[in-house]
């Protein structure tokens, strides 16, 4: 089973709200001093049920990613998990792509490399949250798609895909190849190993520019965006916090109490 | 190609009545609407619709679509798809709205893909840039920490899902007029490469989130299953429903329907009590809406205090039985 899992660097998602700072006049966020870039956290999902699945079916993991040489650090970092190999897209004409350019691209290299019965997306990426990549290269290479995956188990030539939803689940039957969307649901990535960092190190990354995946130019970069880019900024805080103190915790515990039910709370 | 007018709102309903979000839905597209001197349509795709055409005119639709299928959840999103397109030709909207649901965040990017059209999913806000009328579009990102905006700019239809509870409904009135309108589209002839095998809901004891007035919410400072029953108890006395940060469910405390935030459920109670939460904007995108936010939490540099109405810093296990202790007494008398 060859599994293609599409992956995102982005800024630590997880980094305390105190330490994010945005550039209003840029439109850009201001990355973190010191905080190293990761793999966006359900594409690491995603990774992780590829190695589930190849672990019980065998075959082979290839990762894809769109952006410059500083990318290759996730993609090794794919690699160290357990994934076989990884592609990087590079063309300056690749900057400032939309969700649909990203997918026709993606899309495009993927036919280049032809034979796959799988391609994993996170859900959504932890910095934009746009939430649109994994569908619209579904849509745009004409294949069945499941969103929101918990899990994923190969049953002849079909997927049985479990697909997380607000107050249960579904399961989808679809054909392969196709493409699955994957939820936080499938629960914690695995570690990469030391054997796996060591071998990573020793693989190469090829570089695929928009020539050697025959895209069409004019359909890439911010001038093909279907959508502009008016505003950043940070929400305004629409609560003070008045902090209720007390001798003990017991004191204060009932002053809240008292606090609450005079002001209709409870 | 012919100039698209109006918005078309893609309804969901159970039991004969229109969804809270579908409300929420109507209310934004009828502002919209009204600003833009168009007609606000519904799509309503089931079998038994009861009386969600006539809730859905009080609540602001001009025209409502039925179409006789079975609804999303026991259908194939493939299918639906077909419907919407089949619809959207008939209407030709300039906006269509789904709800950030289980079936929006499914259908909306790959209708914008079929129609060629923009989209921007779990939006907080829409209005009309006061020039060119073009659709602005407000959504969190970087897990809430900023907002954006961005403005459609293409000639195709806008295809936007809304974040539930970002709206509030308005008051139906019921001497509203509008149309109801029969469709019949080929939906049997729609090709589907997929088969839904089964949809199975998780049965939560209690109140529903969504419907909780008080919701008592616990997250990685809890430090186990044990202290959900301490924060159930609380919940209990105060008629409320309990909740959960992401962590809890990664550990495996509490199942995943509980979650509130952005991966979990969106809720608006009256009061939120948020208990060793930390407060990160993940899980704040699924309760700012709450009236007051209490917060109890024994690390005095929480992020979750700067969001809070009321706080205290103390170790829940402390204050927890306190306040069960009181509440029960206060609220017999």
């Amino acid at each position: 089973m060859h599994i293609i899992v599409c992956v995102k660097e982005i800024q630590d998602p997880e980094i305390p709200p105190s330490k994010f700072k945005l550039d209003e006049e840029a439109k850009r966020v201001i990355p973190p001093e010191g905080i190293p870039t990761v793999m966006s956290p359900y594409d690491e999902q995603a990774v992780e049920l590829a190695l589930r699945l190849r672990d019980e079916q065998g075959g082979k993991i290839t990762l894809f990613t769109v952006g410059p040489e500083s990318v290759s650090r996730i993609v090794k970092h794919g690699l160290a998990m357990g994934a076989d190999e990884g592609i990087i897209l590079e063309d300056k004409a690749f900057e400032g792509s939309d969700s649909f350019a990203v997918a026709y691209l993606l899309g495009k290299a993927i036919e280049r490399i032809g034979n796959y019965d799988l391609i994993l997306c996170g859900r959504e990426a932890a910095d934009w949250g746009e939430g649109l990549v994994g569908s619209l290269l579904a849509e745009a290479l004409g294949l069945p798609l499941v969103t929101l995956a918990e899990s994923v188990e190969v049953s002849g030539n079909r997927l049985h895909v479990k697909r997380v939803t607000l107050d249960g689940y579904q399961v989808f039957s679809v054909p392969i190849p196709a493409v699955v969307t994957v939820s936080n649901e499938v629960g914690r990535p695995r570690l990469p190993t030391g054997w796996g960092i060591i071998s990573a190190s020793q693989k190469s990354l090829p570089t695929w520019n928009a020539e050697e995946i025959e895209a069409e130019v004019s359909r890439l970069g911010a001038g093909a965006a279907r959508k502009k880019f008016v505003k950043l900024f940070v929400p305004e805080r629409k609560r003070t916090c008045e902090i209720i103190e007390g001798e003990t915790v017991a004191e204060a515990s009932a002053k809240l109490v008292k606090r609450m039910v005079e002001s209709g709370m409870i | 190609m012919a100039d698209f007018e109006g918005v078309l709102i893609c309804g969901e309903f159970s039991e004969g009545h229109i969804s809270t979000v579908t409300k929420e839905l109507l209310r934004t597209g009828r502002t919209l609407g009204d600003q833009l001197k168009q007609p606000v349509s519904l799509l309503l795709v089931g079998q038994d619709v009861g009386d969600s055409a006539q809730e859905a005119i009080a609540h602001g639709a001009d025209k409502v679509y039925l179409v006789k299928d079975n609804p999303f959840s026991k259908s194939l999103p493939e299918r639906y798809l077909g419907i919407v397109i089949e619809v959207t030709k008939e209407v030709e909207p300039s906006i269509i709205l789904f709800g950030h649901t289980d079936m929006g965040r499914d259908l909306a990017p790959r209708l914008a893909a079929r129609l060629n059209a923009p989209v921007s999913l779990n939006c907080v806000e829409l209005s009309l840039d006061p020039e060119t009328h073009n659709l602005l579009q407000t959504k969190p990102v970087y897990g809430g920490n900023a907002l954006a905006v961005w403005a459609s700019v293409s000639e195709e239809p806008g295809v936007v899902t809304m974040r539930p509870r970002a709206s509030t409904p308005a008051e139906p009135d019921v001497s509203r007029e509008g149309h109801i309108i029969p469709v019949k589209t080929e939906v049997e002839g729609i090709q589907t490469k997929g088969e839904l095998l089964e949809t199975v809901k998780e049965e939560v004891k209690g109140i529903k989130l969504e419907e909780a007035k008080v919701i008592v919410a616990g997250g990685g400072g809890i430090g186990g299953r044990e202290g959900f029953e301490m924060l159930g108890e609380l919940a209990r006395v105060l008629g409320g429903a309990v909740g959960i940060t992401r962590v809890p469910r990664d550990e495996g405390w509490m199942p995943s329907s509980q979650e509130i935030g952005q991966t979990g459920h969106i809720v608006s109670p009256d009061l939120y009590i948020a208990v060793g939460i930390s407060g990160a904007p993940q899980h704040l995108a699924g309760c700012s809406g709450a009236k007051k936010i209490v917060a109890i939490n024994k690390d005095p540099q929480a992020h979750i205090f700067q969001e809070a109405d009321i706080g205290i810093v103390g170790d829940y296990r402390e204050v927890i039985p306190i306040l069960i202790e009181q509440c029960r007494d206060r609220l017999k008398t």
